[in-house]
């Protein structure tokens, strides 16, 4: 009997471990032949534990799973209170169009040959028998964007480091998720991380690169474990090294630790980091692309990006395209989090509106009560109120209601959420986590909380909402990067739409 | 515990960690990580032979130690407890787990208590978003922490 027990950080958050544990032990106990795979998470993380058995009839779900649960496993398992019937019939999954996340979750992530089995090398067996720029045009034709949250077509700048002329050029993976709601690079490492060696290699054929790196954040312990392993083996097996997969291309990488610096997600901290300096934004031009790690020309890629390569040279750029709307192409995987009834990843075409999600997919909120508010795209993303829930997901039908995708967090908010603090609170996130060289950002921010302080005390608030957007349009246009650019989106937004939650506080100033 | 630790041995093993690492493109925050983990934090006396090592000054290298939340100037507490402060968490409930947390503990955040047995760090999101509030106590993640489950894991660990 198989059975897969995720692996996954949230699912060992919520007890996996301790699951697989007992499942052992009664196997043991009941002289039962038992063999556990722990895979990556299928993204419904309101199920973890969710536990796979693999039957005759496919594989069936159940959870989400205490370890009081675990012994009706070995009984009629049909009847068992937990059970939620073939994985693949459930409503969350067939709802998804899965093509970055196709095998997280089904396969075991350490095995290259699983990995293999389930249509991975096909896109780098592909890439391998075309050039460069035959790979490059492939990309580009596909409309893949940044799934990082800058949304710059991922071809174009392929095609620039491709095209300059230097002894050594780099591959460098975006690990550092830091966005609160977003988990779907944690996810991919975690579940299915071949993948996001397969598209670091094919980025590497591309565009003449020997060597890649992902740069990992260390507040996912679990992803570097995974990934440092994956890499041990993609080497053993000669999918990485001197001559990728038998051919004449040579692609390496390495796994390198980030130090907890929110900022070195922007690329050019990261790469300042990566070089082992502070990881203090850099001026562009000049672009990573053209000097970029050690000042050579470097593919600065999100996880996600680079995880949806393998897809688009196995099926072909045509087949990705024909997913999404407008110029946001192929698909995407939402994060759905917060205060959520069923929170997770939903990967599926670009256009979906808010509602949608939040209200069908979703369920709602966990608290039960109504949704007062969603921040899409992360601590730099903007607050959306209901008004807004029909916009559809994409990069400019979001710039358009002066937000962003980012990197497709979705953080729910019940009708509690007091959204002077939200936006507080942004501006003290960019004070704890400005690099310090932009004034705007590292003085400013600091100067937005005093103000947003003096609004919550009634001192003179309507100057003060004056002075506050001024700030912001301060921050916006004099910051370097998407930090101190971007926290007048959660600020601004809070202010336009929830002006309610600007007055001054009656209760507060009696207390006083 | 670590406070023993003569100068003389910080630069030994410090300089083993330096040229075991020095010859990777970037060789400086795998140097501080690797000497964080052989001491458990930065020892004052191992920045210099980490600017020796890689021909920085000693500027330089505090510089970088000191621009990352990670890098500790002293030993933590026997235990480290992380709480996610982050938007996704605050949403479910969060701040009044911290401030449960904080209050049991009786120490304000980056502190130790007075007995040495918990470091209290605020992180700016563990990736548990859809399982929130989240929190680390030393390499154990847990999901779904409410103000019960706070107290009951600073009780785990003695606190």
């Amino acid at each position: 009997m198989r059975i897969f027990v995720p692996r996954d950080a949230a699912a060992r958050a919520l007890g996996a471990d301790a699951v697989a544990a007992e499942i052992e032990a009664q196997a043991r106990q009941r002289g039962v032949d038992v063999e556990i795979v722990r895979n990556g998470s299928r993204g419904m993380v309101w199920l973890e534990p969710l536990v796979e058995i693999d039957g005759a009839a496919g594989r069936l779900a159940f959870g989400p799973m205490d370890v009081a649960d675990v012994a009706g496993l070995f009984e009629a398992s049909e009847n068992h209170p937990k059970a939620l019937g073939p994985t693949d019939e459930l409503d969350w999954m067939k709802r998804q169009t899965r093509l970055t996340f196709a095998r997280c979750g089904v396969v075991d992530p350490l095995s290259l040959a699983d990995y293999e089995a389930h249509g991975g090398l096909a896109g780098l067996r592909r890439a391998i028998g075309m050039t460069g720029a035959e790979i490059v045009e492939e990309v580009t034709e596909s409309g893949l964007r940044g799934r990082g949250g800058a949304g710059f077509p991922t071809g174009i700048k392929w095609k620039t480091v491709a095209g300059a002329d230097a002894p050594q050029k780099y591959i460098v993976c975006n690990a550092d998720e830091g966005d609160s709601g977003t988990f779907a690079d944690r996810m991919l490492m975690e579940g299915d991380p071949f993948t996001l060696i397969e598209g670091m290699a094919i980025a590497g054929l591309a565009v003449g690169a020997t060597k890649g790196y992902v740069y990992l954040r260390s507040e996912y312990p679990d992803a570097i474990e995974v990934m440092s392993e994956a890499v041990r083996i993609a080497r053993q097996e000669r999918m990485l090294g001197g001559s990728v997969l038998g051919s004449a291309h040579a692609f390496d990488m390495e796994i390198r630790v980030g130090a907890g610096a929110y900022v070195c997600g922007e690329e050019t901290s990261l790469l300042n980091s990566l070089e082992g300096k502070r990881g203090v934004v850099r001026a562009k031009p000049p672009l990573p692309a053209l000097e970029g790690f050690l000042g050579r020309p470097t593919v600065v890629n999100n996880v996600i990006s680079l995880a949806s390569v393998p897809v688009i040279l196995e099926r072909g750029a045509a087949f990705y395209r024909d997913f999404g709307m407008g110029r946001s192409r192929g698909t995407i995987p939402l994060q759905i989090a917060g205060n959520v009834a069923r929170g997770g990843l939903f990967e599926v075409a670009f256009g979906l509106s808010l509602a949608e999600i939040v209200d069908e997919i979703a369920g709602g909120t966990a608290s039960g009560r109504p949704v007062k508010a969603v921040q899409v795209g992360g601590p730099l993303g903007a607050y959306f109120p209901r008004e807004l829930f029909d916009t559809p997901f994409g990069y400019e039908d979001y710039a358009a209601q002066d937000g962003l995708i980012g990197h497709a967090g979705l953080v729910v908010f019940d009708d509690t959420v007091d959204m002077l603090s939200q936006a507080r609170f942004a501006m003290e996130f960019c004070a704890i986590e400005s690099c310090g060289k932009c004034t705007p950002c590292r003085i400013g921010a600091v100067r937005g909380v005093e103000t947003v302080d003096r609004i919550a005390r009634g001192d003179r608030p309507d100057e003060q909402i004056v002075l506050l957007k001024d700030l912001c349009e301060t921050m916006k246009a004099g910051s370097l990067c998407a930090l101190g650019g971007f926290t007048p989106y959660p600020v601004v937004s809070a202010l336009t739409h929830f002006p309610q939650d600007f007055t001054p506080r009656p209760l507060a100033e009696a207390a006083e | 515990m670590v406070l023993q630790l003569s100068s003389q041995e910080i630069a030994e093993r410090t300089s083993a960690v330096v040229e075991e690492l020095a010859q990777l493109e970037g060789p400086l925050l795998p140097i501080l990580h690797a000497v964080q983990q052989e001491f458990g934090f930065v020892p004052a006396g191992a920045l210099p032979v980490i600017a020796e090592g890689l021909n920085l000054s000693r500027a330089e290298v505090h510089g970088v130690m000191s621009f990352y939340h990670d890098f500790r100037e002293k030993p933590a507490g026997r235990h480290v407890v992380k709480v996610c402060r982050a938007e996704a968490c605050q949403s479910m409930g969060g701040d009044a787990v911290a401030e449960r947390m904080r209050e049991r503990l009786g120490v304000d955040w980056h502190e130790t208590t007075a007995d040495g047995n918990v470091t209290l760090e605020p992180v700016f999101c563990l990736g548990l978003c859809a399982c929130a509030p989240a929190a680390m106590v030393d390499e154990r993640l847990v999901g779904r922490v409410d103000e019960a489950r706070a107290v009951a894991l600073l009780a785990e660990v003695g606190a």
